[in-house]
């Protein structure tokens, strides 16, 4: 019986993180929802306490029912029925105890019937649930739709459909189109209204849970544009059984979650909040929750590729010895664990900035913030804003180069099917594809290296003290800073575009090597166990960093013609 | 509606056994194995459970005999949607065999009073013996259907059950109240619910409360639910005569450790002469035939 929430003692310290007070005490709008709710909390440590608890009973359901099944469920995969996705056996097993613990509609306020718990329990919950089945995350995790219901649909609509969600209806996003994937401003399905109703028709494509109860549309609501001011964003309704699944693509990897080709024909639908604001806005704030839940998919991939890596290697004996022994072993895994480490510190700083953000959001429907709320939502949004494309693209990346690595360590073992590994490796290839590819998270972080934002935040973390031992490490990672403003310094001057763009992923992963570093130094103040993990990714990301600033030094954009593609 | 009785017992771990489950007296080393809600309890709540989805009315009553920490797996019971729970608990009990357990069982189910049917596990795993189901369905004079796999039909005061036996199953039907047991191939229990955990994870017995803060104390006299009953002796009017050591006819003369020490193998091809070796070995030491 074992639990993903107990054997995983960073997830419950980075629950303890400092800032979850403030995190809880906005969330909770001060502890007075207990009057009208049995399961609301009474103070903080209340609240902290059945955080707590119910991710032991995620932990528990990720171990022992939707790990078990991920080997079946890839073996297997959902089945076009009638127009409809069926899912795999073990998929609706996984769903149905999801359902029955309550875990949909986690972070919903409670008049919705939700748990009205913040977004770093929940993304803990993503964490775990990717460990253990990294296709069923998806089904499980498209309960980000509802969030975009609540913070844009109108109260009635929300009445109508936040509570079927809680209740474990699945959701879907229904952004994609054939000749629109990463360019969703060419979107081309049709949004009609006819005598005061809406209705869609047109095909969407790579649609993850297609055949989800409640959808989210984009769609061209406005005849005769072109570009994305001509969105807006519609809920379908499955009850209407006006979409047919077409078809469900057969992939490399997450191979449980049906990705759908959708026909509507004059399917019913209600629009969400303003025209034309589908894609500049509500698209937009999906996506973000979306990629922090992709962010969250990489982590626990990561994790779970790297435990295997672990006990293969102490299992596996080649000459005479087992092969964890051996240095090109031991370093290639104590390499992973670190970046995991570091990955998964990011992820969780991330999601910390985006629930104080989110939480002054809501609390601006229902009073006035004061000005200093207001400053602390605007600079909180900031933060999250470059952090996570930051998070989302490097540890995408990063979880791909650990499942690689873990492989690896399984030599033809690994190539086999006989092992997990080789499914994780498949599942992990998609983390840096969808949800906007790391190509694309470049030009959103980007931003915040021209802008500066990532340089303040990196001097920020400087000023927070730490214990004496740790300002070696301190001073290290200063160097690096003051290396990475002078490689932006000159990428900046050149004052081109095109050549900014051309250096973007570098100096964005520089920046993210320099974030986590710190992010490392401050989780080893705080819990000792850590300094490995510090020690190993600050050599990396300093050794990574180096090179990096060297290709930048010696590159000019007079190098750029013989990049360029006849 | 429908009233439920479902017995369960917390039970040490035994499956996961680690090299110091025994104590060096042969007696199971209880702090060095988890106590968990033993695994066909869970089957016979879930089979309780499902009684509740198709009649919501229906109220589940969870009773446990054991120390004052089995109030754990009543909690666990109510997160998983059972609606009280009821401690038994007595230094009077200690040491009880099936015999004295279903007596002092069935005095507290008299105690509850009124019920339709009474589900429990079909045995625990720390003593495998199946005998307290049974023997509390004869102290209160009711029918009992063992090793319940299914409940194919429950109209008004009939009930229908799949029987799971080794060689098939079997269908039976019985009137209520009776008592069931449940095979651990009836459905597997539904996980704990967020939303009931945080209602009810401050629900305590009399006994828990003594050693609490007053914060706790204040919700209590507040909130109804959250007092779990606790039952000694006395409250379920049993004849201490009956109970504990002293009502346990069963005496163990001696444990004793068994370490398989098998160490021989022999490695058989799929020929047919090695075949014929193996089903003539095999019937030479009556491990078949």
């Amino acid at each position: 019986m074992g639990n993903f929430y107990l054997d995983t003692a960073e997830l419950k310290f980075h629950l303890t993180h400092p800032l979850m007070q403030k995190i809880v005490g906005l969330k909770e709008r001060n502890y007075t929802e207990h009057e009208q709710f049995e399961y609301a909390p009474v103070d903080f440590e209340d609240a902290m306490d059945s955080y707590d608890q119910v991710l032991e009973i995620v932990g528990d359901i990720c171990a022992n029912t939707i790990a078990p099944h991920a080997e079946s469920v890839d073996a297997e995969g959902p089945h076009l029925v009638d127009g409809h996705v069926q899912y795999a056996a073990g998929t609706q097993k996984n769903l149905d105890a999801i359902v029955k613990a309550g875990l949909m509609g986690i972070t919903l306020p409670r008049k919705f019937q939700g748990l009205n718990f913040p977004i770093v329990p929940y993304i803990m919950a993503a964490d775990m649930v990717s460990r253990a089945d990294a296709g069923f995350v998806n089904i499980w995790g498209l309960q980000d739709c509802a969030e975009t219901i609540h913070e844009f649909a109108d109260e009635e609509q929300q009445q109508r459909y936040l509570p079927r969600i809680a209740a474990g209806e699945t959701a879907a996003m229904d952004l994609t189109e054939p000749d629109a994937g990463s360019d969703l401003q060419a979107v081309q399905l049709k949004a009609s209204l006819v005598e005061g109703k809406w209705y869609l028709n047109g095909v969407k494509r790579f649609i993850t849970n297609g055949d989800g109860n409640i959808s989210l549309v984009l769609a061209r609501s406005e005849e005769g544009t072109a570009d994305g001011r001509g969105l807006s964003m519609f809920i379908y309704d499955r009850n209407s059984n006006a979409v047919t699944v077409r078809r469900i693509e057969h992939k490399l990897g997450i191979i449980g979650s049906p990705t759908c080709e959708l026909v509507f024909r004059n399917a019913p639908a209600e629009l969400v909040g303003q025209r034309k604001f589908g894609l500049i806005k509500y698209v937009m704030a999906l996506m973000n929750g979306a990629r922090l839940g992709i962010a969250a998919q990489s982590v626990g991939v990561a994790d779970a590729a790297w435990r295997e890596a672990v006990a293969y290697a102490k299992e596996r004996v080649q000459f005479g010895s087992s092969i964890s022994k051996f240095p090109a072993v031991y370093e290639m895994i104590s390499r992973m664990k670190a970046k995991v480490d570091a990955i998964r510190s990011l992820l969780y700083e991330t999601a910390r900035f985006v629930d104080v953000y989110k939480a002054y959001e809501h609390i601006s429907k229902e009073r006035a913030l004061t000005p200093e709320e207001r400053t602390e939502l605007k600079s909180y949004q900031k933060l999250a804003d470059i952090f996570t494309p930051l998070s989302k693209g490097l540890s995408s990346e990063i979880c791909n180069q650990v499942a690689y690595d873990a492989l690896q360590i399984h030599g033809g073992s690994g190539f086999m099917k006989d092992y997990p590994i080789e499914r994780i490796y498949r599942d992990a290839r998609i983390t840096s594809i969808y949800e906007g590819t790391t190509q694309l998270q470049v030009v959103a972080a980007v931003r915040g290296v021209t802008t500066g934002g990532y340089l303040a935040q990196m001097r920020a973390y400087e000023e927070r003290e730490v214990k004496p031992e740790l300002l070696g490490y301190r001073n290290y990672i200063a160097e690096m800073t003051d290396e990475y403003a002078e490689a932006v310094g000159k990428v900046m001057e050149v004052n081109q575009n095109e050549y900014t763009d051309f250096h973007a992923r570098r100096l964005v992963e520089m920046a993210g090597n320099i974030i986590m570093s710190h992010l490392l130094v401050l989780d080893t103040n705080r819990e000792h166990l850590y300094w490995k993990s510090l020690d190993i990714f600050l050599k990396i990301a300093r050794g990574e960093n180096r090179g990096r600033k060297e290709f930048i030094d010696i590159t000019n954009p007079a190098d750029l013609g013989k990049y360029k593609i006849e | 509606m429908y009233k439920i009785i479902v017995l369960a017992k917390q039970v040490p771990d035994t499956r996961n056994v680690g090299k110091d489950a025994m104590k060096a007296d042969g007696t199971v080393n209880r702090a060095a194995l988890p106590a968990i809600f033993n695994p066909e309890d869970l089957n016979a709540l879930e089979l309780a459970l499902e009684i509740k989805d198709r009649y919501p009315e229906t109220r589940i009553t969870l009773l446990t005999m054991g120390p004052v920490r089995a109030a754990e797996i009543l909690r666990e019971g109510m997160y998983r949607g059972a609606d009280a729970g009821v401690l038994l608990t007595d230094k009077a009990f200690a040491g009880s065999d099936t015999l004295a357990t279903s007596y002092a069982l069935s005095c507290a189910i008299r105690k509850i009073g009124d019920f339709d049917l009474i589900l429990a596990g079909r045995q625990a795993i720390d003593g495998d013996t199946a005998q307290v189901g049974p023997q509390v369905a004869e102290k209160l004079g009711i029918p009992q259907i063992t090793y319940a796999e299914e409940i194919i039909s429950l109209v008004e005061k009939t009930i229908r059950v799949k029987r799971r036996l080794e060689r098939g199953f079997e269908l039976v039907e019985s009137p209520l109240p009776v008592l069931i047991t449940a095979h651990s191939t009836a459905p597997e229990c539904r996980p704990r619910n967020a939303k009931r955990l945080m209602k009810y994870k401050r629900a305590t017995t009399l006994s828990e409360r003594h050693s609490a803060s007053d914060d706790y104390l204040a919700s209590h006299l507040e909130k109804s639910y959250l007092a779990i009953t606790e039952w000694c002796a006395k409250d379920v009017n049993s004849d201490l005569v009956q109970l504990g050591l002293g009502g346990s006819p069963t005496k163990v003369r001696q444990v004793e450790n068994i370490v398989f020490q098998a160490k021989e193998s022999k490695v058989l091809t799929a020929g047919d002469a090695d075949i014929e070796w193996l089903m003539q070995e095999l019937i030479a030491q009556h491990t078949i035939g």
